[in-house]
């Protein structure tokens, strides 16, 4: 098919204004009659809050008022589950729980007024491992709750007994990952307006689900979805970070722009964003894995405890992720598979890219690579051998036939890439020397979208100008992913329009409809779907229309760089004069795009189902040279083989997977907030280090296509794949060049040099 | 607090200013002179989002104190584009996708700059030193270092 725009390594739309400073971000807002606010967070992890003193901070210069929970109309909210505190109230369950929050003319003066707040607490013991809050007797964390779990998700699949009873092999290995900071360059920031437009309250700033933020302003004020206004802005960088977290931001300022009457901004310093912001989630894996001599998978029984920190947050769907894709992307026939999550007195754990994905597939991926090893095959092979292929039924019992599976594909291209055969050779024999060099890989299979969590559907709305200019509004959000650049791309190819005629819009909840929230890789596959369907719409229109005047039949019609033509090539007339008279004419030149997903399944007590309606694939593989002398890791090399379905942006796309190697190149060897008792040891990027530019290995990004039936023009995912391989990638090669197995993440210069971490709770 | 008066060039143009004794230049940018292009990302010089340049300097404006650089030239990233359109840094950018979220892009943009100033054809190796205080979260940095490559490029000639 010969695309005019999709296909195409189009720049950015929203590129002008990121380049010359003129792209206004949460913290550049500005309101006439702005008030400042700052909140007092809490340092003990679980506490009871015996007492708070504002008088003295009330009375500071400036302060126009000092809040707490009882000045919160509804105090809880939550996404999933609404345990979630907007300020602690008789309790706070982590360090980091904001207490009090103050309003002032000015950030400084806000902030000097917290300094005077006295606030008595009766410390508790606490609960900081997930594997001691499950245990019978555990001090019990959530008021009105039996015990500390969150949830638990089964997966039951044939008979594990009589598959280990089968099994010539079986390993039995255990596997831990950290927390990690999602370390969005922007720190959370809003502005909260009040009484504007016939709004009750309208929110602006760094939001990455406007929606979800609009539910929780509108749920705490305890007033209606329609008075409460949510305006994106630009967003620094998001990463699943600026859910929860910003929405009890929103919420705050809301409450204080109502009692104050002015506009309220609230901007967090790194500190703060690193103080009370959402982790992800640190799990605790065991696998145990049967094969025959010949390499056939037999059984697995896996079980993945997550630590959900003080809320609930997003951990009911990210475990869910997890029971999903906890074997990897392989048949086998006996599955038992149990996922948890607990509540703790640690950070809270909800969102970030991957989602429930790199924990298992590090685990999974590094025990392919030890089976590999015990049965004396090449890593290649054993997942050759055990690989879903067409028609492969998955562990929850789905038959992968609607969409290429082309896992052979993905790895053969990333080996290709990378020139796998030839150094997985070479570095297998004696290397002399401290430094060693090693290669390995992994692969994966991710659903598409948020499957069984919720009902997948998203809406656009596409208005044609009478002057042939074309505004496009989605209900999905830039996130900096590149999402209105490919929703303009998506609407000038069924248009037929110049990309300098779409004019893409900023989302309005007030004004576009509710589409959930961009998470879960969807906004392009689901997104671009009901960009896709707004725009065929106004097609149909315009080509009824024109068939009428021009006295051709429609097919005979074709719209291409802004003009309509006939069948010989022959222009009839402008989009701009065809559209003008048609507007002029009495017809609507709106439409409303709608799109939801195909029907997707889940049983929840026997784990099976069909979870996601379309899959993508993937493979990374990882070139290391291990200095066995001092345990440095220079990770030399990596190739990325993803099938997108369809690249509507190649460009774009490449950006993701380079992006997404970095920040998995972070999760394997150096990213790790440690938290000792609860409390965060280092808020900002001197303690908490993330991949400067150099540590950059040599990125070898290999897109592949196989369009999908269900995607526009056969698009479907990359933002999360990229980032879900790393890990296991890098563990494996450095197992190659080492001998040296590291089952517990990241991959840092102690595990790499004597096998474990050196600080205090370091596994 | 003491107030002092300070007089700095930015972009060109003159501004006398009178600024608290600690008050850091990023401030005044972003609170006196409403130039909100640069931006604060971690306040303690990590994160390179407050790149601007001093005199020639790269330096990171959330550690810089306004009093300090009195008599200053200051060039930010509002700086760039001029009457005959944008710079070749910026172009580059555009054209090489060297933009996920944008905000790590104006210090990039000036860290960018400063090197090109000095050394105007730089090998990767220089462009990653040069970059090295510039975190991003975002594009994995391969095409910023196109970017730059390419626009050492298209303005030597």
């Amino acid at each position: 098919m010969a695309f005019k725009h999709v296909n195409k390594g189009v720049r950015r739309v929203d590129a002008y204004e990121k380049v010359t400073g003129k792209a206004k971000f949460g913290a550049d807002l500005e309101f006439a009659n702005m008030l400042h606010a700052k909140v007092l967070r809490t340092e003990y992890p679980h506490a009871e809050i015996k007492k708070i003193e504002t008088a003295a901070a009330e009375g500071m210069p400036g302060v126009k008022g000092v809040f707490t929970a009882q000045d919160i109309p509804n105090n809880l909210f939550g996404v999933i589950v609404q345990d979630q505190q907007v300020l602690a109230d008789k309790k706070v369950l982590l360090a980091g729980d904001g207490v009090v929050m103050a309003v002032a003319e000015t950030e400084a003066q806000a902030a000097a007024a917290l300094e005077k707040i006295e606030v008595e607490y009766k410390e508790l013991e606490g609960v900081f491992d997930p594997l001691e809050s499950r245990k019978e007797g555990a001090l019990k964390l959530h008021p009105g709750k039996d015990d500390n779990q969150v949830i638990h998700h089964p997966l039951r699949k044939g008979d594990v007994e009589k598959g280990f009873a089968e099994a010539d092999v079986i390993l039995e290995r255990e596997y831990t990952t950290q927390f990690i900071e999602h370390s969005y360059l922007e720190p959370e920031a809003v502005v909260v307006v009040p009484n504007e437009e016939n709004h009750l309250v309208s929110v602006y700033g760094s939001i990455q689900n406007p929606y979800a933020t609009r539910n929780a302003v509108s749920a705490v004020l305890e007033v209606e979805l329609a008075e409460v206004r949510v305006i994106q802005n630009h967003i620094g960088g998001s990463f699943g970070g600026k859910d929860e977290v910003v929405s009890a931001m929103a919420a705050r300022a809301a409450v204080m722009a109502l009692k104050t009457g002015r506009p309220v901004k609230m901007v967090n310093s790194r500190e703060e964003s690193f103080t009370e912001s959402y982790k992800r989630h640190p799990y605790h894996l065991t696998y145990k894995i049967g094969a025959t001599k010949e390499g056939k998978l037999t059984a697995m029984e896996i079980e993945a405890v997550a630590d959900s920190g003080g809320y609930a947050c997003q951990t009911p769907f990210v475990t869910w992720r997890s029971v999903v894709q906890a074997t990897g992307p392989y048949e086998v026939e006996n599955v038992k598979t149990d996922t948890y999550g607990y509540y703790t007195n640690n950070p809270y754990t909800g969102a970030m890219r991957g989602y429930g994905s790199p924990q298992v597939i590090f685990a999974q991926e590094s025990l392919m690579d030890e089976l590999a090893a015990e049965l004396g095959l090449e890593p290649v092979e054993l997942r050759k051998r055990n690989m879903y292929s067409q028609g492969s039924v998955t562990a929850s019992g789905q038959k992968l036939e609607r969409h290429t599976v082309s896992l052979n594909e993905v790895m053969t291209k990333a080996m290709e890439a990378i020139d796998y055969k030839k150094k997985y050779e070479e570095y297998s024999g004696e290397q002399p020397g401290d430094k060693k060099k090693g290669i390995g890989l992994s692969i994966s299979f991710r659903g598409c979208s948020l499957g069984a969590e919720a009902i997948d559907a998203a809406a656009s709305v596409i208005q044609i100008n009478k002057d042939g200019s074309v505004a496009v509004y989605s209900g999905l959000a830039e996130n900096g992913q590149g999402l209105k650049t490919i929703f303009s791309q998506i609407a000038a190819e069924v248009l037929g329009v110049p990309m300098s005629e779409v004019e893409f819009k900023e989302l309005d909840t007030s004004f576009t409809p509710d589409s959930g929230s961009t998470v879960a890789s969807r906004a392009t596959l689901i997104g671009g779907n009901a960009i896709k369907d707004a725009a065929e719409k106004l097609k149909g229109r315009i080509m009824d229309f024109a068939a009428d005047k021009y006295d051709f039949k429609v097919e005979q019609l074709e719209l291409k760089d802004g003009f309509l033509y006939d069948g010989q090539g022959n222009r009839l007339a402008t989009f701009a004069d065809l559209t003008g008279e048609m507007g002029n004419t009495g017809i609507l030149m709106s439409a409303y795009g709608w799109y939801k997903s195909p029907p997707i399944s889940w049983d929840e007590e026997k784990g099976s189902g069909n979870p996601y309606f379309t899959y993508v694939y993937g493979c990374q593989i990882a070139e290391v040279e291990v200095d066995t002398g001092t345990g440095e890791l220079n990770v030399i090399n990596m190739a990325a083989a993803h099938d997108v379905g369809r690249a509507i942006n190649p460009e774009n796309v490449k950006g993701q997977i380079y992006g997404g190697v970095m920040m998995g190149l972070g999760y394997g060897i150096m990213e790790e907030l440690e938290v000792r008792d609860g409390v965060i040891q280092g808020t900002n990027f001197h303690d908490y280090m993330i991949p400067t530019i150099q540590d950059m290995p040599d990125i070898k990004p290999v897109i592949v296509e196989n369009p999908d039936p269900d995607g526009p023009f056969g698009a479907k995912s990359i933002g999360e794949p990229t980032l879900e391989l790393g890990s296991a990638a890098i563990a494996n090669a450095v197992a190659h060049a080492s001998g040296r197995r590291i089952r517990s993440l990241p991959l840092n210069l102690e595990r790499v040099l004597i096998g474990r971490a050196l600080h205090k709770g370091g596994k | 607090m003491a107030k002092l008066d300070v007089e700095i060039t930015v972009n060109g143009a003159r501004h006398k200013l009178e600024v608290g004794s600690q008050e850091r230049l990023l401030d005044t940018l972003r609170e006196q002179l409403k130039m909100t292009g640069t931006k604060e990302g971690c306040s303690v010089g990590e994160c390179g989002a407050c790149t601007v340049i001093v005199d020639d300097q790269a330096v990171n404006s959330c550690l810089v104190l306004t009093a300090q650089v009195d008599g200053s030239e200051i060039i930010t990233v509002e700086g760039l584009e001029s009457k005959s359109g944008l710079h070749p840094l910026q172009k580059a950018f555009i054209e090489k996708q060297a933009i996920q979220c944008g905000f790590c892009t104006p210090g990039m943009l000036m860290s960018a700059l400063a090197l090109l100033n000095t050394n105007p054809t730089p090998t990767k190796e220089e462009i990653k030193t040069a970059l090295e205080g510039n975190l991003c979260r975002c594009t994995g940095y391969q095409q910023i270092i196109d970017a730059v490559e390419m626009a050492a490029e298209e303005w030597g000639v």
